[in-house]
């Protein structure tokens, strides 16, 4: 039961920093924490922090492709991947063939003199360990050589010492960089974030890589021909990088690591989960089913013993957001879940529910012949959906325009996020004014940014941050649950803003079960 | 009625319009902003020649690179191929060439091949000469067909002359991967659900009705 909060219950110390953490007082504030998740529940940071370092021993675990499989006749090779060391044993007299290379150095001039593409806020680079051009955010890869040049020459300068470079600091100006076995990714932004934001947002680019190629196949080339023009390889897949690099910009689910739910009332929603569990569970070797719309996780089915990161959501969210051609037919795809498995690629039945229903289903195998009967699963689920009258549920749950902070009755706060840690899932309001423009989204996810990197700045982590400035007062707590961050008016009272919060989480508590999925259903 | 269900595959280096000409065939129409295919779209389509009806599962493929690897798994039993590549892009042509040897190598049993010249409609920038491609076609068994998906000219032609080659094969003997009975409804639609009894024993595909499927009647062949 809540008790009702007064001022004694958050203490603020005066200061605008940091705050008493008041959590003996609030566990009736947690979420209800789930025996299991079906999402990995981790924080973003940690789980990108490990594997910073290329160790190729990461590489050597126990293949999770290979577990879910009942004959091992189709298992990825094992070959070992030897450490690459080429980025670090070359010296800068030797990247002189990179850029010699360049036959257009007048068209490079024209590209960085660019007024437009000299303004860009943030720029992201992808190049191999021999400084040959992968991706580009702006401007055409082609005519940067030169400058793909200069970066492969800061890493190997840096790395001839043994060193690594993780990030240059000037005044305005921010450039982190990402060393990723065979290739390097960097980035030079203008924008307020740190450099471990960042470095999470390049990670989150590498695994896109990783996504569409496994690392299987990536290390290989590279071992085979160094010098490997791996556009080649990656042709068409620029959009999703594209893609990639704009949600980070603009949608707070991967800054917080974690996935927003349709929200639906419960029963609904186990409805919908029981239908696809019937007409799945007698195939074998199907590792997900996961049910999406409008961005948003309607559910998610998995095998026993699996459970899918955020992280690898994420891609699959930006693999259904960017690819129009999914619309037309059933398909059949392979796709790589680096956190699942780096190595090797599952098998994706991808498909709209119903031409009268915008919600898209994947069953993942690990089985390159299961295409007919998932084909023929999907067929059943919609009939079955259809039935119960769940196409019009899940229809009206994506035609809701969300609810707004106004319907909680708390005024003083213009816009939240609510994470739920242990399901790694998030729920927010939408954005009412002075939010509503893609500026003021921008400005108040910079907000959000902020917080988050003061929150979990890894030398001196917070748990509660309260900060007033003139656009807004922004506060932020982490408890073992839940991290909240709450935009409030500029002028608010500390205590109004307790007392707001303290509605928010009592409204979130009384909604919990719509809001978030909070069982795991396996088949 | 004799029914014949087989396995189309389209192949082709990416952008030649491999999603366009399904399109216009399955759909009737065009779109100018079709997305990239990602990794390989199904299709059903029903053809009636004379006393036969020739059901087709097309897999239409993803022409980017990194998808090549996976065409193994999109080709294997196919019974026919339509190898797309642009008239005005030489080099898609050239890319055929390795498909066929491709398939030449891997699938065992025998196969209609049709060279499909898409993009007529720019003729005027034309770099693969009708002749040339024809002598291709020729020399590996197939046959050779020019296409405009935007216009729509040809593409019936394919499919049918694809379907009609899937009846000569049916009539082989040795051609196990097709699937061939007799179904006494001749168009009651509510039977084309309904999946019909597998006979032959090499059977593998089961199919189900899918979002694509649409019922084909030619008068004549």
């Amino acid at each position: 039961m809540a008790t009702t909060k007064t001022d004694e219950d958050v203490d603020f110390k005066g200061e605008n920093d940091e705050g008493k953490h008041p959590e003996g007082n609030l566990l009736n504030f947690e979420p209800e924490v789930p025996v299991e998740s079906m999402l990995v529940p981790t924080d973003n940071f940690d789980s990108f922090e490990q594997e910073a370092p290329p160790d190729p021993s990461n590489l050597k675990v126990d293949s999770n492709l290979a577990e879910c499989q009942n004959n091992d006749n189709n298992t990825v090779d094992d070959d070992k991947l030897d450490p690459d060391t080429s980025g670090a044993s070359r010296s800068i007299s030797e990247l002189s063939l990179a850029s010699e290379e360049s036959t257009d150095h007048h068209g490079e001039e024209e590209v960085t003199n660019n007024e437009e593409w000299r303004s860009q806020e943030k720029h992201v680079f992808i190049l191999s360990s021999a400084g040959k051009p992968i991706y580009s955010r702006h401007g055409s890869e082609d005519k940067l050589v030169t400058l793909f040049g200069v970066m492969q020459a800061l890493v190997s300068f840096i790395g001839d010492d043994g060193d690594v470079i993780r990030s240059i600091h000037t005044q305005g100006t921010l450039f982190v960089f990402l060393i990723k076995g065979p290739i390097m990714l960097a980035c030079v932004c203008k924008t307020r974030e740190s450099v471990a934001q960042i470095t999470v947002q390049l990670n989150y680019v590498y695994s896109q890589i990783v996504s569409v190629l496994t690392l299987q196949q990536l290390t290989r080339i590279y071992e085979q021909r160094r010098n490997y023009d791996l556009r080649r390889l990656l042709a068409g897949a620029e959009r999703l990088i594209d893609h990639m690099l704009i949600a980070l910009e603009t949608q707070p689910a991967l800054l917080l690591g974690a996935v927003q739910c349709l929200p639906l009332v419960p029963t609904t929603r186990d409805a919908i989960t029981n239908i696809i569990v019937s007409s799945c569970n007698k195939i074998k070797n199907l590792v997900f089913a996961i049910l999406v719309g409008g961005n948003q996780l309607v559910t998610l089915i998995r095998m026993k013993k699996f459970f899918l990161h955020p992280a690898d959501l994420h891609l699959i969210l930006n693999l259904v957001n960017s690819s129009e051609s999914f619309k037309a037919a059933e398909s059949w795809t392979p796709i790589c879940l680096p956190k699942f498995d780096p190595k090797g690629f599952l098998h994706a039945h991808v498909s709209y529910l119903a031409e009268d229903c915008e919600a898209c289903l994947l069953l993942l195998t690990v089985d390159a012949d299961l295409f007919f009967p998932l084909s023929e699963a999907k067929q059943k689920i919609v009939e079955k959906l259809r039935r119960a009258s769940l196409l019009q549920s899940i229809n009206s749950a994506l035609a809701h325009p969300g609810t707004p902070v106004s319907q909680l009755g708390v005024p003083e706060a213009r816009h939240f996020l609510y994470k739920c840690k242990a399901t790694a899932q998030f729920w927010g309001p939408v954005p009412a004014p002075p939010y509503q423009t893609a500026e003021g989204a921008k400005r108040l996810l910079d907000q959000y940014r902020i917080l988050h990197h003061r929150l979990h700045a890894p030398m001196q982590p917070l748990k509660l941050l309260y900060l007033q400035d003139h656009a807004e007062t922004m506060l932020g707590w982490v408890t073992t649950g839940f991290e909240l961050y709450v935009a409030f008016e500029p002028l608010v009272t500390k205590t109004n803003a307790i007392n707001a919060v303290n509605k928010i989480l009592r409204w979130i508590k009384k909604d919990e079960n719509g809001l978030f999925i909070t069982n795991a259903p396996t088949f | 009625m004799r029914t014949i269900e087989g396995k189309i595959v389209v192949l082709g280096s990416q952008g030649v319009g491999k999603t366009s000409m399904v399109v216009r065939y399955i759909g009737k129409m065009f779109s100018h902003h079709i997305s990239p295919t990602i990794g390989a779209s199904f299709f059903t389509c029903k053809i009636n020649i004379d006393e036969t009806r020739v059901k087709l599962q097309v897999w239409d493929t993803a022409g980017q690179e990194r998808f090549r690897s996976m065409a193994p798994m999109y080709y294997r039993n196919a019974n026919a191929a339509l190898l797309v590549f642009d008239i005005t892009q030489y080099h898609t042509f050239t890319a055929i060439k390795n498909w066929v040897k491709e398939l030449q190598r891997n699938v065992e049993e025998p196969m209609v091949l049709a060279l499909v010249g898409n993009k007529t409609d720019l003729v005027n920038q034309r770099k693969v000469l009708r002749e040339e491609a024809h002598q291709y076609a020729v020399s590996i068994g197939g046959t050779y067909f020019e296409t405009s998906a935007l216009q729509d000219e040809g593409i019936e032609e394919v499919f049918l002359n694809s379907a009609i080659g899937m009846i000569k094969l049916s009539e082989d003997s040795q051609c196990t991967s097709l699937r061939v009975y007799d179904s006494s409804d001749t168009s009651s639609p509510t039977a084309i659900l309904q999946p019909p009894p597998p006979l032959t024993s090499a059977v593998q595909l089961d199919k189900g009705p899918t979002q694509g499927e649409q019922e084909r009647v030619l008068a004549c062949c």
